[in-house]
């Protein structure tokens, strides 16, 4: 099991390493001085370089690589070339909206998957089983934001449930978990369809397995079969989708934010986006990528834990 | 003809086609220009003289989700082709080089890509580029480049396992030349398969880019761009938000269908277990 942590290991950090730098590249061939976009056309020759240095932008572009990287490391993102206040901290406010939103997503999806996959394994072929997978054929289809629109005209326009948007904060967390319900919906609502899917032919593979027959002749109902044998190993490829989905959820976060006018990571990094405030954009998407890594990485680690035929193959 | 008996296919290709002969006609012909603002009409419901109403500008809903269509459709198509085009040889390559340095990097390199959502890129392109129906492309190309490699390496390593391919390298082809002659028309199903499906998912993300305004920009009219704009009108002219996600739905899920239908279709397993 350590060697395969180790392995595991180098993998996430030369990935992290390698993605940090595609990132700083990419920014840093964006046309435009930041600073000269920050004093507008008039500004004088000297103001700008003074800004320049201010900000750390007459460096050569190989020592501000390693400053953003161990900045970063040690938690300090930089300045904000708009707003001049900490990134770190316009990233922690926002991070509160749209890590729980993700989450909330995450668990929902899971929520409504694994049993809807279930039902349908187990009825392979009858009317229920037509009924999910026509259900999950529409929910793949539908975009997430438009479905969010949707929820809004009818819960919160219609029937006033819920407000059509804004973020009260966490001072109550309950007003702010009413705030997140429709948005988590409306993100988990398509990645579930997609999740039963898997799980449902995740299963019927596995009901067609030889060890599936002999618990059942051990004498196991075909219930129990199921939730004793069946699911751990159906957990295998429900797992990858889970991992691959969480980038979803995050991107899809992210435009949910602005149909909900949620102050989180998305609505941060479009205004950076208008503002040239590169070095607001190049912190969240280097986030972005890093949680994406990070959960594929945990998914990994997950997998040995499921399956222990993987640990002692690597 | 066993294509045929799909109902999926049938039904799916048949969506798929409505919203491409849309399109197609709206380079010739829609029921008004989409360019031309009238204020006097603006949001009128469905009815004889609009069908499907008109928006804040008074345009015409229809005529705008037609030439949307062609926004929608060109660049998940291009963004298709672009992952096709660069993903197959690198998939093909890694497959002929199993377990070499390049197979490694090509591998490594799909992993990485994969870490960045195609809205995280496209987050990217925006901010040194600017937005805009190009950008669109390139992003949910360059997020289409891992799928198509991983998909033709995996189905070509098992290829290059069968005996056909072993008489092949004993008439003294070339790794590359085998790649091509042998390993890729017998991927070829898988591919479109794919193709199919990237396609849908490439509408899906269009519109999307489109709604946050990284897409298509004005006046090029586009799906995503439209429903953002009936966003804060969703309450009294609900078709505004309705029409353009109905047309996405019905796109993405037509073409779905025709994955399934194509799949079933062409791979030969499913026919056996189901004659």
């Amino acid at each position: 099991m350590l060697t395969y942590l180790l392995k595991r290991l180098t993998s996430l950090v030369i990935s992290l390493l390698v993605a940090s730098l595609v990132i700083f590249l990419v920014v840093e061939v964006a046309p435009g001085d930041p600073a000269s976009f920050m004093l507008g056309l008039n500004a004088q020759p000297d103001t700008v370089a003074a800004l320049r240095t201010e900000l750390g932008l007459d460096v050569p572009r190989y020592a501000r690589y390693f400053a953003w990287l161990s900045g970063m490391i040690s938690g300090d993102f930089g300045m904000s070339y708009t707003y001049r206040t900490p990134v770190a901290q316009m990233i922690a406010d926002r991070f509160w909206v749209s890590m729980p939103l993700s989450l909330m997503a995450l668990a929902l999806s899971t929520l409504i998957a694994f049993p809807a996959g279930l039902f349908a394994a187990a009825r392979r072929g009858s009317a229920g089983d037509m009924g999910v997978m026509g259900t999950t054929q529409l929910g793949v289809a539908i975009p997430n934001f438009w479905f969010a629109m949707m929820l809004v005209l009818v819960f919160a326009i219609n029937l006033r449930w819920f407000s059509a948007g804004g973020f009260p904060g966490w001072d109550d967390p309950l007003l702010a978990l009413k705030a997140l319900t429709l948005p988590a919906i409306a993100l988990a609502l398509p990645q579930a369809a997609i999740l039963t899917r898997v799980m449902r032919s995740a299963l019927l593979d596995i009901l067609g397995e030889d060890f599936m027959r002999t618990a059942r002749a051990k004498g196991l109902s075909a219930r129990q079969a199921i939730w004793r044998h069946g699911l751990r190993n159906a957990l295998i490829p429900v797992l990858t989708i889970i991992g691959l989905q969480f980038s979803f959820l995050l991107a899809g976060a992210i435009i949910i934010e602005q149909v909900f006018f949620l102050p989180g990571l998305g609505r941060l990094v479009f205004q950076a986006i208008t503002q040239r405030d590169l070095i607001v954009v190049e912190s969240v998407v280097m986030l972005l990528v890093f949680a994406v890594i990070v959960v594929n990485f945990a998914v990994d680690l997950t997998y040995a834990a499921v399956d222990p035929r993987l640990r002692a193959r690597t | 003809m066993t294509l045929w008996y799909s109902r999926n296919l049938l039904l799916g290709a048949t969506l798929s086609l409505f919203f491409v002969a849309l399109a197609l006609i709206s380079f010739v012909w829609t029921p008004f220009d989409v360019e031309s603002l009238n204020i006097g009409a603006k949001l009128k419901p469905p009815g004889a003289s609009y069908w499907l109403g008109t928006d804040h500008f008074g345009r015409d809903v229809f005529s705008m989700i037609m030439v949307g269509a062609r926004t929608s459709i060109a660049v998940a198509l291009v963004a298709v082709g672009i992952g096709m085009g660069v993903g197959v040889p690198l998939g093909l390559t890694a497959a002929a080089r199993k377990g070499g340095w390049l197979d490694e990097v090509i591998m490594r390199g799909n992993d990485l890509i994969f870490a960045f959502p195609s809205l995280v890129i496209a987050i990217l392109i925006t901010a040194i580029a600017g937005p805009g129906a190009i950008n669109a492309i390139i992003a949910i190309g360059i997020f289409n480049i891992p799928v198509f490699a991983r998909l033709t390496r995996g189905a070509a390593l098992s290829l290059w396992e069968r005996e056909f391919i072993l008489a092949a390298r004993v008439c003294g082809k070339s790794r590359t030349r085998i790649s091509v002659e042998h390993i890729l028309p017998n991927v070829t199903n898988l591919l479109i398969v794919q193709g199919t499906i990237q396609f849908s998912l490439g509408i899906l993300a269009e519109a999307g880019l489109s709604y946050v305004g990284l897409g298509a920009q004005p006046p090029t009219p586009s799906w995503g761009r439209m429903l953002a704009e009936a966003q804060t009108m969703v309450s009294f002219a609900p078709h505004l938000a309705l029409v353009p996600g109905l047309a996405i739905v019905l796109t993405v899920l037509g073409l779905n269908l025709m994955g399934d239908g194509l799949r079933d279709a062409l791979d030969p397993r499913i026919r056996v277990t189901r004659t």
